[in-house]
């Protein structure tokens, strides 16, 4: 009985001489090495030469100021709500008279924690936030000893507010727009 | 012995000693190049122009290791092994031929160590001595992968020395001699004896591999069943001293290979050229040189192309395979000197 067409007969012909003298069969994998020789290397030298990354890598997260330099964030929590693996803490806080020019809005973060060995960079915290104040930058995070050093608080996060030092996230920002 | 020959004796022996250690610390390196190169990377790159000093590396970092010697080891045995393995690797460097001879002064001196007039059978001697350096180390681990890879190793090298020795055999009855120089000039110009005996050769090339423990033949320390085989327990430098053997094996086997099949120092119309005895002389020298690392290059070549034997297949093939093809080179060597050497007598007569 057949179920399906998709059978193959299975020939089990008994080898020929050249095939059972291997050496012919040794020869042509010589040769296919041989070529592989001569190939482009398909090595990047790390250091000098780096892979361009695609513009909506995900890599460690920046919170964002605005043209004005005050930070975006409201500490509304909606990230961490959204974050499938609960590496986001933040204690909110209210904006004291005098410092308008540091936060947009009347509530900010005082205390905004990522535990970077908790985070899987899914960027569901970005498509969570309201107000653009949260994005996954091209930068890596790097390696460390000290469980601790992880835990990256606002030092670490906020981008600084000179105009030069900015982070750019416009190829996230392009995707996050879209959706 | 002159003074003038002692010198040149002693200067000689360094030299080939030197030449050889550092051959192999460089066969290293060009191992995993030419594996990088196999494999569409670039290989090591890092340490000096072109990674040129990365066996130096690779050497301080053998001797700055963690020398560890297991509590359960034998010890006496356990340092013995690596030692037997590469002082034999050393020992056989002796008798090749490495170049015809120079004048200096007036007087000729041969470029070889010693002309024994049985030098195959003194290599072939010393190459199943360093079978010991394998079983011995394997056996004083007392390690299970150790001994594993270490029985292995002994009934391979044991098998495959049978079909190498028999493969020789035609070569000695055409050539008349043991004599790894007299074999050399007998094949003077292009009649090397590779094309007069291309099956004999093939069997040796083969039974090379499997005496230099190089893939398909490297079930020894096969790391994918055996961790390391015979030297898992070993570290630092003596673990290098087993490396390195291995790679002195295969430059002294390509130089036999190259001394026995492929002419030695000589080269096609090398003599024809017109110029001096000296010259000549070194020149044929670079070529063998040339030839030996053809050679090498082959050996790391098959390594990155063909798979591992299985254990039985490479019993087989040894047992079954080479060696009745090694009597059959015989008896074909033997059918055609008798036929030849009737003609040739006919005809003078």
């Amino acid at each position: 009985m057949q179920l399906t067409n998709r059978s193959k007969v299975v020939v089990r012909k008994e080898m020929s001489l050249a095939e059972r003298l291997y050496l012919p069969a040794i020869l042509g994998g010589l040769f296919i090495t041989f070529k592989h020789f001569f190939r482009k290397k398909t090595t990047i030298s790390y250091p000098e030469v780096q892979r361009q990354f695609t513009p909506v890598y995900r890599g460690h997260h920046v919170l964002k100021r605005d043209e004005q330099g005050r930070e975006n964030c409201t500490a509304c929590g909606l990230c961490a709500v959204a974050c499938p693996a609960e590496a986001i803490t933040m204690t909110a806080a209210e904006r004291k008279p005098g410092e308008e020019k540091m936060y947009r809005e009347e509530k900010y973060a005082s205390v905004y924690e990522i535990n970077m060995l908790r985070c899987i960079f899914c960027g569901l915290c970005e498509e969570a936030c309201p107000k653009e104040a949260i994005f996954l930058t091209d930068k890596i995070v790097h390696s460390g000893y000290e469980r601790q050093g992880f835990i990256f608080g606002k030092d670490k996060l906020v981008e600084p507010v000179e105009a030069d030092k900015r982070v750019d996230i416009s190829g996230r920002l392009k995707a996050h727009r879209k959706n | 012995m002159e003074t003038a020959d002692l010198i040149f004796k002693i200067v000689f022996v360094l030299g080939v000693f030197g030449v050889s250690l550092v051959i192999a610390m460089y066969s290293t390196y060009a191992e995993r190049k030419v594996a990088a190169f196999f494999q569409d990377r670039i290989g090591p790159n890092r340490a000096g122009p072109f990674g040129l000093l990365q066996p130096l590396a690779d050497g301080v970092k053998m001797f700055m290791k963690e020398e560890i010697i297991p509590t359960h080891a034998d010890k006496a045995l356990f340092i013995l092994g690596p030692s037997i393995a590469m002082l034999t690797a050393c020992m056989t460097s002796v008798v090749i031929p490495w170049g015809s001879s120079l004048i200096i002064n007036g007087k000729e001196y041969v470029m070889q160590i010693t002309d024994v007039n049985i030098g195959i059978l003194y290599v072939f001697g010393v190459v199943s001595i360093g079978v010991y350096g394998i079983m011995i180390g394997g056996w004083a681990s007392n390690n299970k992968f150790s001994l594993l890879g270490a029985l292995r190793a002994s009934s391979q090298m044991i098998s495959y020395e049978l079909a190498m020795g028999m493969s020789i055999i035609a070569l000695v009855m055409m050539t008349g001699t043991l004599s790894i120089r007299e074999i050399v000039e007998s094949q003077p110009g292009a009649h090397w004896n590779v094309f007069v005996q291309p099956l004999g050769f093939l069997l040796f090339l083969i039974c090379a591999f499997a005496e230099t423990n190089r893939t398909p033949f490297d079930l020894p320390e096969c790391e994918t069943e055996l961790v390391g085989g015979y030297h898992t327990e070993y570290s630092s430098m003596k673990l290098g001293f087993y490396l390195f053997a291995e790679y002195i094996n295969m430059f002294i086997s390509s130089a036999i290979i190259v001394c026995l099949y492929f002419g030695g120092y000589n080269f096609p119309f090398l003599n024809s050229l017109g110029l001096s005895h000296n010259l000549t002389a070194i020149l044929g020298t670079v070529l063998m040189f040339g030839k030996i690392f053809f050679f090498i290059f082959f050996f790391m070549w098959v390594r990155w192309t063909i798979p591992r034997f299985r254990y039985d297949q490479l019993m087989r093939l040894g047992w079954k395979i080479l060696i009745p093809l090694a009597v059959l080179n015989i008896v074909i060597t033997a059918v055609v000197l008798l036929f030849k050497y009737d003609l040739w007598n006919t005809s003078i007569n």
